[in-house]
């Protein structure tokens, strides 16, 4: 078993899915959207086996591969996962059949608001197979110039689900997202490319003597340090574009507004996480001394994301805007709890990283729901949902609730992690970032009331409770949101021993508590 | 020690309310029919686990009281280990008793109070929602599985309050009391990451100590993070139990049904601040500031909570303030250190008795009076709702602190300890505890008076009568208990009975009947009972209210506490939302071409589409990129 290539099966599975998609005719389209969903669930189970032999206290990498793929240039087909890349994969492959799902019978017109041309539902099934690949690869690749290549690959999928399948601005919602995470990648690539004479230099001088672009060596050298602040400042502000983090991240709230909700599960859901994922796997590996160089003005965007995300959140008018503002709140605590170098702080983080896509797909999957019904992502159109469509309300309450961190879902966990950690080293980055806390129930909570609570608006008048599809698109998320609230110590237990390699290499231990003294033995776990 | 016997079991405690409430909402309209029913069991079969356990403890001896049960690792990273453990020992298994004991009872009341509404299972299952979270907060063995209770029943009054979604006064009155909850969490959530700072630990028993000696790591705390934990504690105390300066949430959490507020002023949520205090009572007593704070807050609070106790002519909002002004004097007590500890407890069991009784018996009165809250339309009902007037008038007797009831017990024991802390600040907080007992029997006359004597001012369409046997039969037994339970509390040792968690004063309190501050509350007692007569007795009662004093218009208007609020923090808050908002269109976004587009939202955005827009974002998006990397730069820390 442990010869197969699980890895390389799982990026080529959903792309041969799509090319397959191509030869299906056209008009067949529930065929299309039945082996669409057939293929990714098959991807979900084998990620599952694939998971299920994880050895969380064995190597680092495992699953890994590695093929020449440019030998003249250094570069592999290497892929390979630990704890954090095969947790964040796992959130990819359980999203991904759900959103189908989800997306069903609006896949034509799943902008939704004001029902564009119907367009075709093999190509938006096709894109979301390929955006799936992408986004396994990207977790997955060890080599930094094939991340940078599935780093860009993802782009393309989601230009185009933006571009053809969106609200009345779709196209410039799609070419904003475009440029911007081209600058972004731009930017990285001069930092990936400069990797490689770097290696190139003999160990006398820090490199490795010859040319690579595998992960495990590169985190081995020793760059000098005004090298290594330019080099990680082209991969943060990629990754910082990517997340996004305030004040790069404008084009979120439009790529929000105009997306189909489906998709969108997993732009904001697994895409953006690349930001962060890179962060704490890029950023600090390669670059340990400019990342702490870095970290005081990091942690002060992090805040200010967290409550500028926030306050910009209760202001918004649009539901998916306003989730997608949130979604700048929660990436903000995620890069806390990266730069605060704690096991806790980056435990937590990527923790979040994982609990947000579930609680964020469940609102837009929801969100998506009351669209294909009412035909407005705008607040004011709705009201009284509760009265007319319980169920959905029920399920909207509790993805909103996870969302505002409640204890006995999975978010709480993530985020008083992160809260706890970072407060152990930086107490006033702790103490602000609470006041997210409040916030949060702000917005969700009138969110909620503006949408579901009060009476019942005349356009909501009969409008129909959640049908049985809808109900199994969004009960597994629920389902997970809830078991990782209250048993979240085996997804940790993947997690921690990636983490601690990430703080061995960047140096850093968890500050000693101030008292300590002979605990006593009653009340203590053992 | 290790939990044995039906205390292993502790988590069934938990487990029953809890299974309850999720059959209940899975199952949906299929479950409406017995809904009701399972829901009462479940709370019902969640006392009798706790009175096994209890009576298992009495047959240890007291040093051997305190036994935790471990259920699961919950979370475990580097040195942040937390279990999922629970705790029972005298101080838990008195809530425990107390929230299933009055909760089952609120439950019994509701399956008549709510007969009439469609929606009768949803409410059993938030009310056994309710009962569950409250039981994890006293049952959690460390302030992590606490704060799962603690947030548990922010989320069930929120549902609760908020019953009634489709009237926007419940919707907004939820989400106010979940929001100033909220504020009150910030402070827990810093208290317990700077106990973890400080301790390596958030357990109950490495920190707080498992003896009576409390020989835990807070012993070692240094003053100023003494001080600074336990004002964060007192934070979130005053947002779960109302207190200032959070408690403005409170009044408009009437907007649930009534047996909600029994649940919430009586056997849950408001308590949970006061358990919070006691409970972390070694981590005060090494500060001598934030005692003194949280004495401070308790007597400001009792005394605001009695004034628009008296300004309020809805039935329910009077009994809140009193609730408000109740719970103060329990902070007070908790304030006080070991000498208030069991009073403060005590007072809290009692009151949770004596308030059960008096919302409940409301809303019997409300049931007969067409949900009319307001009292000036009430009048002459004992002779029509005899049992409600029998029950609510034992429970009036007990709270003011007749002789020989409840109240006279433990609130006596309150406003003496208050005066026994000795020196300026122990006779400013008993004479605020002894002026409140003076207005407390003026504004519970007042509601007496108002509801069951005089004449008539029934509404034309009025028809009182008595509730049915399911709703009497609890105000009967909570009357039982608002007659007995200070008395048995005081004279029965239940100070000896906690003694192994809160410790012992240094001068034991004697029960003293006839002691000058219990003249003194007798006397004020006497007299603010004396003046509501006058005023609402043996006068007639008009059926408008008059213009009233401006300290009468100030208490209906609850001390300006919402105005406050709105003037302070929503409008500055609204105001800094709308900024951001537009800063974040035009200022982060548009740096480039913002002033351009200027006038406004899509259409201005339409213009930018068609203007190209292609080239202004590529510029605007290397200002925000050379923003940070600007920022990285100016910050050379090497």
């Amino acid at each position: 078993m442990n010869d197969f290539p699980w890895l390389s099966v799982l990026i080529a599975l959903p792309l041969v899915g799509a090319v397959l998609l191509s030869v299906i005719p056209r008009e067949r389209e529930t065929l299309v959207k039945q082996f669409a969903l057939g293929v990714s669930l098959v991807v979900a189970v084998l990620a599952g086996v694939m998971a299920a032999g994880f050895d969380a206290d064995g190597a680092r990498f495992q699953y890994d591969e590695k093929y020449w793929w440019i030998k003249e240039f250094g570069v592999h087909w290497a892929v390979g996962v630990d704890g954090v890349a095969l947790v964040l994969i796992l959130l990819s492959v359980i999203l991904v059949p759900l959103v189908m799902l989800a997306s069903w019978t609006e896949a034509d017109r799943s902008g939704g608001v004001d029902v564009p041309a119907k367009r075709s539902v093999k190509t938006y099934f096709a894109l979301l197979l390929s955006l799936e690949a992408a986004m396994i690869g990207v977790f997955a690749a060890t080599d930094v110039f094939l991340f940078y290549v599935f780093f860009e690959a993802m782009l393309i999928p989601v230009y185009f689900i933006i571009g053809y399948y969106g609200g009345a601005q779709r196209s410039y919602a799609a070419v904003k997202f475009l440029l911007y995470s081209l600058l972004g990648g731009l930017l990285m690539l001069v930092a990936v490319i400069w990797l490689y004479p770097l290696s190139s230099k003999p160990a006398s001088e820090g490199g490795l003597g010859h040319g690579t672009f595998m992960f495990d060596e590169l985190s081995k050298m020793n760059i000098d340090p005004t090298t290594a602040k330019w080099l990680f400042l082209g991969f943060f502000v990629a990754f910082a574009i990517k997340a996004p983090m305030v004040p790069v991240h404008t084009w979120l709230p439009d790529a929000a507004q105009q997306s189909p909700p489906g998709a969108l599960v997993l732009i904001v859901g697994v895409l953006d996480k690349v930001g962060t994922y890179g962060m704490l796997r890029f950023c600090l590996e390669l670059f340990p001394g400019a990342a702490k160089w870095a970290t005081p003005v990091v942690l002060g965007l992090a805040v200010l994301s967290i409550i500028y995300g926030a306050v910009l959140a209760i202001g918004q008018v649009d539901l998916k805007r306003l989730i997608a503002y949130t979604s700048v709140s929660h990436f903000g605590f995620i890069v806390l709890g990266i730069f605060a170098m704690t096991s806790q702080g980056q435990s937590g983080a990527t923790l979040y990283m994982v609990n947000h896509g579930f609680s964020t797909g469940a609102l837009f999957l929801v969100i998506g729901f009351m669209i294909v019904r009412r035909r407005s992502a705008r607040i004011s159109d709705y009201g009284g949902v509760q009265k007319a469509a319980p169920v959905l309300a029920g399920t909207f309450l509790v993805a909103g609730l996870s969302g505002l961190s409640l204890p006995g879902l999975s978010t709480f966990v993530s985020e008083f992690l992160v809260i706890v950690g970072t407060f152990d080293r930086y107490k006033w980055a702790g103490a602000l970032a609470v006041s997210g806390v409040v916030l949060a129930a702000i917005y969700i909570l009138w969110m909620y009331q503006r949408t579901m609570g009060g009476p019942k608006a005349p356009a909501v008048e009969g409008m129909k409770d959640l049908n049985a599809r809808e109900k199994w698109a969004v009960a597994p998320i629920i389902a997970i949101i809830v078991a990782m609230g209250v048993f979240p110590q085996p997804v940790l237990n993947v997690i921690n021993p990636s983490v601690k390699e990430t703080l061995v290499r960047v140096d850093k231990h968890d500050p000693a508590p101030d008292i300590t003294g002979n605990v006593a033995e009653n009340g203590v776990r053992p | 020690m290790k939990a044995e016997g039906i205390q292993a079991a502790s988590w069934l405690l938990i487990a029953l309310p809890l299974a309850g409430a999720a059959v209940l909402l899975l199952g949906g309209r299929r479950t409406d029919r017995w809904g009701h029913l399972l829901g009462v069991t479940m709370s019902v079969a969640s006392f009798a686990v706790g009175a096994a356990m209890f009576v298992q403890m009495l047959g240890y001896e007291a040093e051997e009281r305190r036994r935790t049960r471990h259920l699961w690792d919950f979370i475990d990273v580097g040195a942040f280990k937390i279990g999922m453990d629970l705790l029972v020992d005298p101080l838990s298994i008195s809530f425990v008793l107390l929230i299933t004991g009055v909760g089952s009872l609120i439950h019994i009341y509701s399956i008549g109070y709510m007969a009439e509404d469609p929606e009768r299972r949803k409410f059993f299952a938030y009310l056994n929602l309710f009962v569950a979270a409250m039981l994890l907060l006293v049952l959690g063995d460390n302030f992590i599985v606490m704060f799962l209770g603690w947030e548990g029943v922010g989320l069930a009054s929120y549902l609760l309050i908020g019953f009634w979604q489709y009237k926007p006064t419940a919707a907004t009155a939820a989400k106010k009391a979940f929001v100033v909850n909220r504020v009150g969490d910030m402070g827990l959530i810093i208290a317990i990451a700077l106990m973890f700072a400080t301790f390596g630990t958030v357990g109950y028993g490495p920190i707080l100590g498992t003896g009576a000696e409390h020989v835990g790591l807070a012993s070692e705390l240094g003053t100023g993070t003494a001080t600074a934990i336990g004002l964060l504690l007192l934070l979130g105390a005053c947002g779960k139990s109302a207190q200032l300066p959070l408690q403005s949430w409170l009044l408009d959490a009437m907007e649930g049904p009534t047996p909600v507020s029994a649940l919430i002023h009586a056997a849950t949520m408001v308590t949970a601040g006061v358990y919070l205090i006691v409970r972390a009572g070694p981590i005060f007593e090494m500060s001598d500031t934030a005692q003194l704070v949280v004495t401070i807050v308790g007597a400001a609070t009792l005394l605001f909570g009695a004034i628009i106790g008296c300004g309020k002519d809805d039935i329910k909002k009077a009994l809140a303030g009193s609730t408000m002004s109740q719970i103060g004097y329990m902070h007070l007590a908790a304030g006080l250190g070991k000498a208030g500890y069991v009073f403060a407890i005590a007072h809290l069991i009692a009151h949770g008795f004596f308030k059960a009784g008096l919302f409940l018996g409301a809303g019997s009165v409300m049931h007969g009076m067409k949900d009319d809250v307001n009292m000036r339309h009430y009048g002459a009902l004992r002779s029509v709702m005899i049992i409600t007037y029998a029950t609510f008038g034992l429970g009036y007797l007990a709270i003011i602190g007749f002789p020989g009831l409840s109240g006279w017990f433990t609130k006596d024991g309150i406003i003496e300890v208050a005066f026994d802390k000795g020196g300026t600040s122990g006779m400013i907080l008993g004479s605020c505890a002894l002026v409140g007992a003076g207005i407390t029997a003026y504004y519970m006359s007042r509601v007496m008076f108002m509801t069951f004597f005089g004449e008539k001012r029934w509404a034309d369409d009025a028809h009182p009568h008595e509730s049915p046997a399911v709703m009497t039969w609890p105000l009967i037994l909570l009357a039982v208990g608002s007659v007995g339970a200070g008395g048995f509390l005081v004279l029965g040792g239940f100070a000896d009975f906690l003694e192994p968690v809160v410790g012992a004063p240094e001068h034991a309190h004697e029960f003293k009947p006839l002691a000058p501050a219990g003249i003194a509350t007798f006397v004020l007692m006497v007299i603010g009972a004396a003046i509501a007569w006058r005023q609402y007795g043996s006068r007639k009662v008009p059926r408008e209210a008059p213009k009233g004093s401006f300290v009468t218009v100030a208490a209906r208007k609850d001390l300006y506490g919402d105005a406050l609020n709105e003037s302070l923090l929503m409008r500055p808050g609204q105001w800094l939302t709308r900024l951001a908002v537009w800063f974040d269109g035009r200022g982060v976004d548009g740096a480039v071409n913002g002033t351009a587009a200027g006038i406004g939202g899509t259409s201005g955005r339409f213009r930018r589409v068609q203007t190209g827009f292609a080239r202004s974002y590529a510029l605007s998006m290397f200002c925000g990129a050379a923003l940070v990397v600007a920022a990285l730069l100016a910050v050379n820390v090497s």
